[in-house]
């Protein structure tokens, strides 16, 4: 047997890591790229999102490189993710391609549904497959806890790209850990190379908070590497989702760092029921970053994506309410990187001069008193 | 009270519950009347372009209804059935509604999520029903008359009526048969809607060819077919589209099957990968997408639809001689 699971940012730390300790034999399709996306868009109906395209893509590349059983999330709704490995395994077989798929559902749909997959491709024990469970988690969250702080960071970097550079290395710092004792000590060493970077604290900078679904925000190719662009454009980012945050089991983003349910509360003026994906989440992030004084909301989703058009929808009001410009960008396999850059450097553009203005106007304000 | 009553998205579904319900308890229930190109045009302009076009139609018809009523009727669908939602957009609804510019009279929204149990639901019919009796009794009664006119309504579907006939007393010209019959799956706010449909089911009548769509067949069979899936299908309303036309595959009881769906639409264009699979075989019957949106030319549906029936109709012949 041999097991192939979909890309998505670096979601293959975690799994890859599980499988490692379950005993599982499995290979790595390529990363998610223009020929991932042209091969899963060929077979993926037209209005599918573009999540299921790449999910596609990855198998067939999965598929052609030997693979011959495929291992997939479900859920249960109401965003279409919860069916994609029905979806997917219909596609896939009516092309012609013969496997076993497995569908690892979410443990509230029943936990047998969520273990007894596992346990049958495994063949270990639950207490086993939740230890190892246990295990892989910190070192995934260690990944996420470097990437929250290079987007953070990036912006102050004197010499472009060093910041990039630094992170490189220090990922490959973080992929020594084979077990959770070893967390911190390569987590501390791994932080330490992108703290070190020389920057310039001085330097003013845009805080923009980027907010959407989840795998066009988890994936640098899905989200056409829009966190790099801008970190080297002075703009101190914040995510909204982070890989761990998005599977674990709890509702407190311990990496994000706001809780589900207080994102629902901030957002219950404007969408006051969750809507499947992260809809809910998208407009309570929009909120929380207003509330912290951040310039800008930059808003990202898949074409047809049903939970993020309604949070696209709904934002406006919300931006005018808090005063805090949004932008959105409906990415599809038509989207382009130089079109959503024009876009962006405009966004930028408008952001600085209301930034300048905010200035301006608080320094009016201070003489006045004087 | 005059309460608006959008004609569009569940009204096909659920109109005569509400209608008598509210109207039992004294609200004059308004309704916006039937889609038209002005409708869909202030849809449009008013709703996020990305939308789906029955969600377009929807603000249309409460935009068309805001100035002649004190309140307007915008349910919040989470779920009809346990373990199982309806499409995002209905979870959102008023909430996206309540984002519109214009200014809109109060809105009145239960939340109808019945995955809670009946107790929560009958929670909300009370709190629905306070906003116009306080009698509780008188509110339950009410309610009742509502679910006999809802029960009486679908006896008239499965005897043949079309949702259209029932609810706009609209009659169609009987015309004469050939013995083609056609099955007509899809959300019901596309294919009765006679504007975002193009009058679909009265043009294949008068093609000649018999209509039958799911809210014609027997409620259990449609549930039976559509748990042959290997995973149970989350959205309840797609569930009914899939077991129709699972039906139909299996019992080859209409001759052909046109299948209509939204442009954009999230849970169609994957209940449309279930349905081509199911019907992939050479033996299989023939079944034809048919995908509307704001811009989709009256021309070209027909012209489709007559070669689909035309072909139809030279396979049935094939098939007699
Ligand atoms: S959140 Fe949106 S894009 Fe992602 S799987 Fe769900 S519907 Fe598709
Ligand atoms: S099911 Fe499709 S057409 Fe209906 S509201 Fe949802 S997205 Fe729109």
């Amino acid at each position: 047997m041999l097991a192939a699971f979909p890309r998505m940012g670096h979601i293959d730390i975690l799994l890859g890591d599980l499988l490692d300790r379950l005993g599982i034999d499995y290979l790595l399709p390529p990363v998610n790229s223009e020929k991932t996306l042209v091969l899963g868009a060929k077979y993926a109906p037209e209005f599918s999102c573009l999540p299921l395209k790449l999910n596609i893509g990855n198998f067939i590349e999965a598929l052609e490189l030997g693979a011959d059983t495929l291992i997939m999330a479900g859920g249960r709704g109401p965003c279409r993710f919860g069916y994609y490995a029905e979806i997917e395994r219909r596609i896939l077989k009516d092309a012609g391609y013969d496997f076993n798929m497995i569908t690892i559902e979410p443990p509230s749909l029943g936990f047998f549904k969520f273990v007894g997959p596992i346990k049958k491709v495994s063949g270990k024990s639950i207490r086993k497959i939740w230890r190892a469970l246990k295990e892989s988690f910190p070192k995934a969250r260690a990944f996420d806890q470097l990437e929250k702080l290079v987007l953070k960071t990036r912006c102050y970097e004197i010499k472009t790209g060093a910041t990039t550079k630094a992170y490189k290395k220090a990922l490959d710092v973080l992929s020594k850990i084979s077990g959770p004792k070893e967390v911190d000590g390569y987590l501390e060493e791994a932080l330490a190379l992108v703290e070190g970077v020389e920057k310039n604290l001085d330097r003013s900078v845009l805080k923009v908070g980027i907010i959407g679904e989840f795998f066009i925000l988890l994936d640098p190719f899905a989200n056409l590497d829009i966190e790099e662009w801008l970190g080297i454009r002075n703009v101190y980012l914040e995510r909204s989702v982070y890989v761990t945050d998005w599977i674990g089991p709890t509702a407190n983003n311990p990496v994000g760092g706001v809780s589900d349910t207080h994102l629902a509360k901030l957002a219950e003026n404007y969408l006051s029921h969750f809507v499947g994906g992260e809809g809910l989440a998208s407009v309570g992030h929009t909120i929380h970053y207003a509330n912290q004084g951040f310039d800008g909301i930059i808003h990202l989703f898949p074409f047809t994506c049903m939970p993020e058009t309604i949070a696209k929808t709904i934002l406006p009001s919300v931006g005018r309410d808090l005063d805090i410009p949004i932008i959105h960008f409906t990415i599809d396999e038509q989207t382009g990187k130089a079109g959503v850059a024009t876009r962006l450097e405009a966004f930028l553009d408008l952001l600085w001069s209301r930034k300048r203005q905010n200035e301006k106007k608080r320094l009016v304000k201070s003489r006045q008193l004087v | 009270m005059k309460v608006g009553y959008p004609q569009a998205l569940l009204y096909y579904k659920y109109f005569p519950l509400w209608e008598r319900f509210l109207g039992g308890l004294g609200a004059e229930v308004v309704l916006s009347g039937a889609t038209t190109k002005n409708t869909v045009s202030m849809g449009t302009i008013a709703a996020e372009s990305e939308l789906c076009l029955p969600v377009k139609v929807f603000y249309g018809h409460l935009l068309e209804l805001k100035d002649k009523v004190d309140t307007i009727f915008v349910p919040r669908f989470v779920s009809v059935e346990k373990k199982s939602y309806t499409c995002p957009k209905f979870l959102g609804l008023p909430d996206m509604i309540r984002s519109i510019n214009d200014e809109l009279p109060p809105l009145i929204t239960p939340k109808i999520d019945l995955d809670k149990g009946w107790r929560e639901y009958f929670r909300t019919i009370h709190e629905l029903g306070s906003n116009f009796s306080s009698s509780k009794r008188k509110i339950f009664s009410a309610y009742r008359a509502g679910v006999l006119a809802l029960r009486d309504y679908h006896n008239q579907l499965q005897a043949g009526s079309t949702p259209i006939e029932f609810l706009e007393k609209k009659k169609y010209r009987k015309v004469k048969k050939t013995g083609l019959k056609i099955g007509l799956a899809g959300h019901p706010y596309n294919i009765y809607d006679t504007y975002t449909s193009m009058n679909l089911i009265k043009r294949l009548r008068e093609m000649g060819a018999e209509v039958e769509t799911a809210e014609m067949l027997d409620d259990n069979i449609i549930k039976r077919e559509a748990a042959r899936l290997p995973k149970k299908l989350f959205w309840t309303y797609e569930k009914e589209v899939v077991g129709t036309v699972f039906h139909w595959a299996h019992t080859h009881s209409v001759d052909g099957i046109i299948y209509v769906l939204s442009f954009a639409c999230g849970p169609d264009s994957l209940i449309q990968v279930i349905l081509e699979h199911e019907l992939r075989s050479d033996t299989a019957l023939p079944m034809m997408s048919l995908v509307v949106d704001e811009h989709s030319g009256e021309a070209g549906l027909i012209t489709r639809v007559e070669a689909f029936v035309d072909m139809l109709q030279r396979k049935k012949m094939a098939q007699l001689c």
